[in-house]
């Protein structure tokens, strides 16, 4: 009962934290950290969405930035053609392009499953090393596709020309930006709660185990384990969206396999299969990122080996030492 | 014509280059069932010694020499150090840890060799070209790495079919526990194929250095062409990677090459080059795609 107790009391100081933060940064006189925890509100949506398909399925897919990367590129792409006033398709009906969030960051999310399905479909054909390879090879597909796709800066990446508008929100204000992002990742975190526990989340945690003795239960899981991958991608695209807005730039390097691999660090930094953890990873190593960068510019030579570390050692992630057990099958 | 058989000879030469990096993985792999992102680390490791050796000596040669056995003890230490602890634990661990690795390195050349990518010049007595047709000059340099990737090809075959040692590492692939107990010794056999997988991997970051400039992070663009190699050949299988090398190495060249051509046939030429571009960098992962729906274990699975 105890260890219930300060699991909760954990969540709610996290989550006063998070939400009384940009009144704490005006008071300390930091307005920068408000754009810093936007930043990390963004990771933390996607690896949360990571840990997902990673800690509940037991799926190690090493190509999350992919659908991080082309939900950050619809934006980019659809705010390039408002821009321009050109069409995005001409034929064989007319789709201009938008600044608005309302449409942007929908089409992104759709436009993230979509490829989540077809990534997904492939690559669980495969499980174990396959699987983390094959997730890997299709993101880097994706990585060269857009650095030889000339028409939207290739190489270069793309700059948006302003931030997407909302109804009654300015997104250009970093504090509004950042409740907007708040809000959302409570939202998803929610519903992941909410989507663990359910039936369907069950037979995820259940092929995560013993996939046989669910198929011998009668359960498609191929089927179970492709929706939960695309919940998992779609995720992404809306981080990936925000993102994009965040910084007002999309660059293949969205998708280069070393930001899936930092997204993977994040997920396990805070604890897999926990679904807060990975909030905490991703606001750990980029904290850990910008302080270490402040000392000295090699901060990976000593990153890497204190990673190699963790994992010997210290395995349950962060999560885990605050809440005090692992809470990893919870 | 000339066009074309100059550029199968480039396909071939990518192709034993990327097997030279695939041979090495898909052993550490199939045999000790560790995924290891850090393979391209030890292909940069061989490229910076020989760099380094050829600049102060001037001997390509000898730069060679340096850095083969460099490679490998480097790998041998990695794996007692850090690998070892990592075959018991799940595929993320391995994964993690040997990112960790990978970030490492890379930034240990950036601050051992600084930030500027290296230059190797190709060795005199290979800088000319050579008819191999008569009418189509080859830079011969080029022919000495397909020829040397070829050579290590059969070298590996012979290892694992006529010798002890071959045989010993078979036996440790199929069955580790029933292997160590007709008294091999394991952890060695493991170490010593670590440090062979890496030394091939050093080899061909050798015989790339001429080709390609020599840089923190060079590992990892070939990495990822050697993990497509091995899902098409099949995880643990030599002869799958030998395939798939040259599959791929093949396919990416002529994509290149000649998909232009082909796209300008039925599209305006500013478009199509575009297109081709896009489809040519696309084109091995497509391979992948395809032969995945076909055959989800590769082209050549191992036997276990």
């Amino acid at each position: 009962m105890f260890q219930f107790d300060r699991q909760k009391i954990c969540l709610s100081i996290g989550a006063l934290l998070l939400v009384l933060l940009p009144l704490l940064a005006s008071l300390a006189g930091e307005p920068y950290l408000v754009s810093l925890f936007s930043r990390i509100l963004i990771y933390a949506l996607a690896a949360a969405s990571l840990d997902l398909i990673l800690g509940y399925g037991g799926l190690v897919s090493l190509g999350h930035a992919a659908f991080f990367g082309i939900g950050a590129y619809v934006v980019g792409i659809l705010s390039f053609h408002d821009f321009e006033e050109s069409a995005l398709i001409a034929w064989p009906f007319l789709i201009p392009g938008s600044d608005s969030a309302l449409v942007a960051w929908p089409a992104a999310i759709f436009i993230a499953a979509l490829l989540a399905v077809f990534v997904g479909a492939l690559s669980l054909r495969t499980s174990g090393m396959h699987f983390i390879m094959i997730t890997l090879a299709f993101a880097q597909m994706l990585y060269f596709f857009f650095v030889a796709l000339e028409g939207y800066g290739g190489d270069d990446g793309l700059s948006l020309f302003s931030r997407n508008t909302l109804p009654a929100l300015d997104l250009g204000d970093d504090t509004q930006f950042y409740y907007v992002c708040l809000t959302l990742l409570f939202a998803f975190l929610y519903l992941s709660a909410r989507l663990v526990k359910s039936p369907f989340g069950m037979v995820i945690r259940g092929c995560r185990e013993n996939e046989k003795r669910m198929q011998s239960l009668g359960f498609p899981t191929f089927r179970y384990k492709l929706l939960c991958f695309v919940i998992a991608g779609a995720a992404a695209g809306l981080a990936g969206a925000l993102n994009a807005n965040q910084v007002e730039y999309v660059s293949p390097g969205l998708m280069h396999w070393t930001r899936s691999g930092i997204i993977l660090i994040m997920v396990i930094l805070g604890g897999s299969g926990t679904l807060y953890g990975p909030v905490l990873g991703a606001a750990a190593f980029l904290l850990l990122e910008e302080v270490l960068s402040i000392y000295t510019e090699h901060w990976m030579l000593y990153f890497g080996p204190a990673l190699i570390l963790v994992v010997l050692f210290a395995r349950h992630g962060l999560y885990g030492v605050l809440v005090g057990k692992e809470k990893r099958h919870g | 014509m000339l066009l074309v058989i100059e550029q199968l000879l480039n396909g071939l030469q990518l192709g034993v280059t990327l097997f030279l990096m695939s041979a090495g993985l898909t052993l550490i792999f199939g045999i000790m069932r560790v995924i290891n992102l850090a393979h391209g680390s030890f292909y940069m490791i061989g490229a910076y010694v020989a760099a380094t050796v050829a600049a102060r000596s001037g001997s390509f040669l000898l730069g060679l020499l340096v850095a083969l056995p460099a490679a490998a003890l480097v790998g041998m230490l990695v794996e007692i150090v850090v690998l070892r602890r990592l075959y018991k634990k799940d595929h993320v661990d391995q994964v993690l840890a040997t990112f960790g690795l990978i970030m490492f390195f890379n930034e240990l050349t950036r601050v051992v060799w600084g930030r500027q990518p290296l230059f190797m010049d190709v060795p005199s007595w290979l800088s000319g070209s050579v008819e191999l047709i008569p009418g189509i000059p080859y830079p011969s340099y080029r022919i000495a790495v397909i020829g040397v990737g070829l050579l290590v090809a059969v070298f590996l075959y012979l290892m694992f079919t006529r010798t002890r040692i071959g045989m010993q590492i078979r036996a440790g692939a199929s069955n580790r526990s029933m292997a160590g107990a007709l008294g091999i010794n394991i952890k060695l056999l493991y170490t010593l194929v670590f440090g062979l997988g890496t030394m091939l991997a050093g080899l061909a970051g050798v015989m790339a250095g001429p080709i390609l400039a020599v840089e923190a992070g060079m590992g990892e663009s070939i990495l990822i062409l050697t993990f497509v190699v091995i899902v098409i050949g099949g995880i643990g299988s030599v002869r799958g990677a030998f395939i798939g090398a040259l599959l791929v190495g093949m396919i990416d060249t002529l994509g290149r090459a000649f998909l232009p051509a082909f796209f300008r046939l039925f599209l305006a030429t500013a478009h199509a080059d575009g297109v081709a571009a896009s489809v040519a960098s696309m084109s091995i992962y497509i391979l992948m795609a395809i032969i995945l729906v076909w055959r989800p274990k590769g082209l050549l699975p191992a036997h276990t």
